[in-house]
């Protein structure tokens, strides 16, 4: 044991150039429990409900059958669900995007009270989707302060309806997803070497064309990723679909769907089947957005050292 | 899109100039407005919900015209507070713990070595964080229901452990790989066991990194709610997030100020975690973190 590691580690830096082959025990022993782990508490549950949805019987101990799946692309309602779960998620997406690239860019280099700023972002995380929509039913309701505050500034006249309809369901994505998007595509944009921003402006070119043609090219693959991980969780929302929205209606999306026929029809194959279409429809998008990705960005990786 | 070589055919653009000035003005500004709006809207919506849990009632007014504190008095009549909070803690800390033991090696390994399959690996460490919940959640909380430990605290701890574990390696990672392999190559070369080098040279440089990954570890598994919804589904295996979810959605039952008052409980809970995470931690431990990082990258 001492004699195998007295020999491996002071080479390890050197191992990525000279023997990726090599039989290294280390890596077998560290890794097993954690890939253990996944393998039967991830892997396995993955497995097992994708042949859990293709049988009968509320636990799913009956026959095979491939309705579970027929049905949902055969009823008109379940196929209405998926254009809203689009509906749902990608036009807060898109937002939070948009509205973080501009920011990102303005604080790329580090501003006053960056600190205070991105404790107080990370503080929607630390809460939870339960406690956000919680909140919002009492301060973005018809009584709520932002209401409140609008009528005082004399910006509306009646009381605007925020939480039981789509724009509860975005407004509650917003407060999720943005400051996690923001963090993302400030890190990205801070990572770009400053000293090409600067060639830019020597060479004439103003701030926009600086931004659309050097630093925007730049931080795309990661504005990408950005998107991508803020479409998963946006995709599959589900309790803040509940409680600020219209389960019933306009954000019957597929999360609830999944839930009720496995939880309140007692169904499981079928909510699994729910489950399933939905993650494979979001793994569709998130490839896609990937492929455009690789295909876009081909040799812009000019990355470069953080900060000046 | 532009492609980095197309950059030198740009400089004719004097005009942009002029347009800049204003630019530079307004940009401030509207970044502070922009950012001010949101975490004013952000600190207003928590402060609603601990003003209203005091709320005797409260009605288009900007403070309710009378405080109490019954609402936390008789919140042990609709819950069993203590119920509630051993098992947000037994759950928060087990997962967490669990993840640490298990998460660190895994890191290690990705931080230190270089190996033909370690894309493949961390595509699958990768995974249970890209796949939405209820996908693994369903048939997961079914297999559970079969080996009886549906509704059982026991349940909601493995289910857990599925997106905390590979968040905790994600999160490890970088850390491990900012402490310098000389340090330990130097250890080793002077003689020290691989033991001995891992308790006094590896550990301690990734104390805030253990820290750090705990923390956020915790948090995450107070607030994860779509998976240990589908297991909790007895009144004694109930967390803080499911028992605040089934208040508001039977919105109706009990006045709202009663279920603030759980949020509040709900939140404190999350609070105490940091805070105490926070004196564990000194806060120069994170700034030498920091600084080797920004001396590396820059």
């Amino acid at each position: 044991m001492a004699e195998t590691a007295i020999k491996s580690t002071p080479i390890t830096r050197s191992t990525r150039r000279t023997s990726p082959i090599r039989f290294d025990w280390e890596i077998i022993i560290f890794s097993l429990p954690a890939l253990l782990f996944v393998c039967v508490l991830f892997v396995y549950p993955f497995i097992y409900g994708v042949s859990l949805s293709l049988r009968t019987g509320a636990l799913g101990d009956g026959d095979f059958t491939l309705n579970n799946y027929i049905q949902i692309f055969n009823d008109p309602v379940q196929i209405e669900t998926i254009g809203m779960t689009f509906e749902a998620a990608l036009p807060v997406t898109i937002f939070s995007v948009l509205v973080s690239i501009p920011l990102a860019y303005f604080m790329r280099r580090g501003i006053r009270f960056e600190r205070l700023i991105t404790t107080l972002l990370i503080l929607p995380v630390t809460l939870g989707t339960v406690m956000v929509s919680q909140s919002m039913l009492i301060y973005f309701g018809r009584q709520g302060w932002f209401n409140q505050a609008l009528q005082a500034l004399h910006l509306i006249k009646n009381p605007l309806t925020l939480v039981h309809n789509w724009l509860g369901v975005e407004i509650s994505l917003f407060i999720q997803g943005f400051p996690f998007v923001f963090l993302l595509i400030l890190g990205y944009m801070s990572g770009i070497n400053p000293d090409l921003e600067r060639a830019s402006k020597m060479l004439g070119v103003g701030a926009w064309g600086t931004f659309r043609r050097v630093i925007l090219p730049l931080a795309l693959p990661g504005i990408a990723i950005a998107f991508c991980l803020n479409f998963v969780a946006n995709f599959s929302v589900f309790p803040s679909a509940v409680l600020v929205g219209e389960p019933n209606a306009l954000t019957r999306v597929l999360a609830v769907q999944a839930f009720r026929a496995a939880y309140e029809q007692y169904n499981r194959p079928a909510g699994t089947a729910i489950a399933l279409v939905m993650g494979g429809i979001e793994l569709a998008v998130v490839g896609g957005v990937l492929f455009l990705r690789g295909r876009f960005t081909r040799g812009a990786t000019l990355g470069g050292g953080k900060g000046t | 899109m532009a492609n980095a070589s197309t950059l030198p055919k740009l400089p004719r653009s004097g005009a942009t100039r002029i347009t800049r000035s204003p630019l530079r003005w307004a940009a401030p500004i509207l970044f502070y407005l922009a950012i001010g709006f949101f975490v004013v809207n952000l600190i207003a919506l928590v402060s609603t919900v601990v003003i209203d849990s005091f709320a005797q009632s409260w009605f288009k007014t900007l403070l309710p015209p009378a405080f109490t504190t019954n609402w936390y008095t008789s919140l042990g009549d609709d819950h069993d507070i203590g119920q509630l909070l051993l098992n947000t803690f037994t759950v928060a800390v087990t997962v967490t713990g669990f993840a640490l033991i298990i998460g660190f090696p895994a890191a290690y390994i990705l931080a230190r070595k270089q190996f033909r399959l370690k894309g493949l690996l961390t595509v699958l460490y990768l995974l249970p964080l890209l796949i939405p919940p209820l996908v693994y959640g369903i048939p997961m909380a079914t297999l559970l229901l079969r080996f009886n430990l549906g509704g059982s605290i026991l349940g909601i701890i493995i289910i857990n452990m599925i997106p905390i574990l590979p968040f905790v390696i994600l999160v490890l990672t970088p850390f491990i790989e900012q402490v310098d392999v000389s340090l330990e190559s130097a250890s080793r070369m002077l003689g020290a066991g691989r033991l001995y080098t891992f308790r006094r040279i590896v550990l301690p440089l990734v104390i805030p990194g253990m820290l750090t990954a705990g923390v956020l570890a915790v948090v995450r598994t107070i607030a994860l709610f779509d998976l240990t919804y589908l297991v909790a589904t007895t009144a004694s295996s109930q967390t803080l997030v499911v028992a605040l979810y089934g208040d508001a959605v039977a919105a109706g039952i009990r006045a709202h100020q009663a279920i603030s008052a759980l949020a509040v409980i709900y939140m404190l809970t999350t609070m105490a975690f940091v805070i105490v995470a926070l004196l564990f931690v000194k806060p120069t431990q994170f700034a030498v973190q920091i600084k080797t990082n920004s001396t590396k990258g820059g």
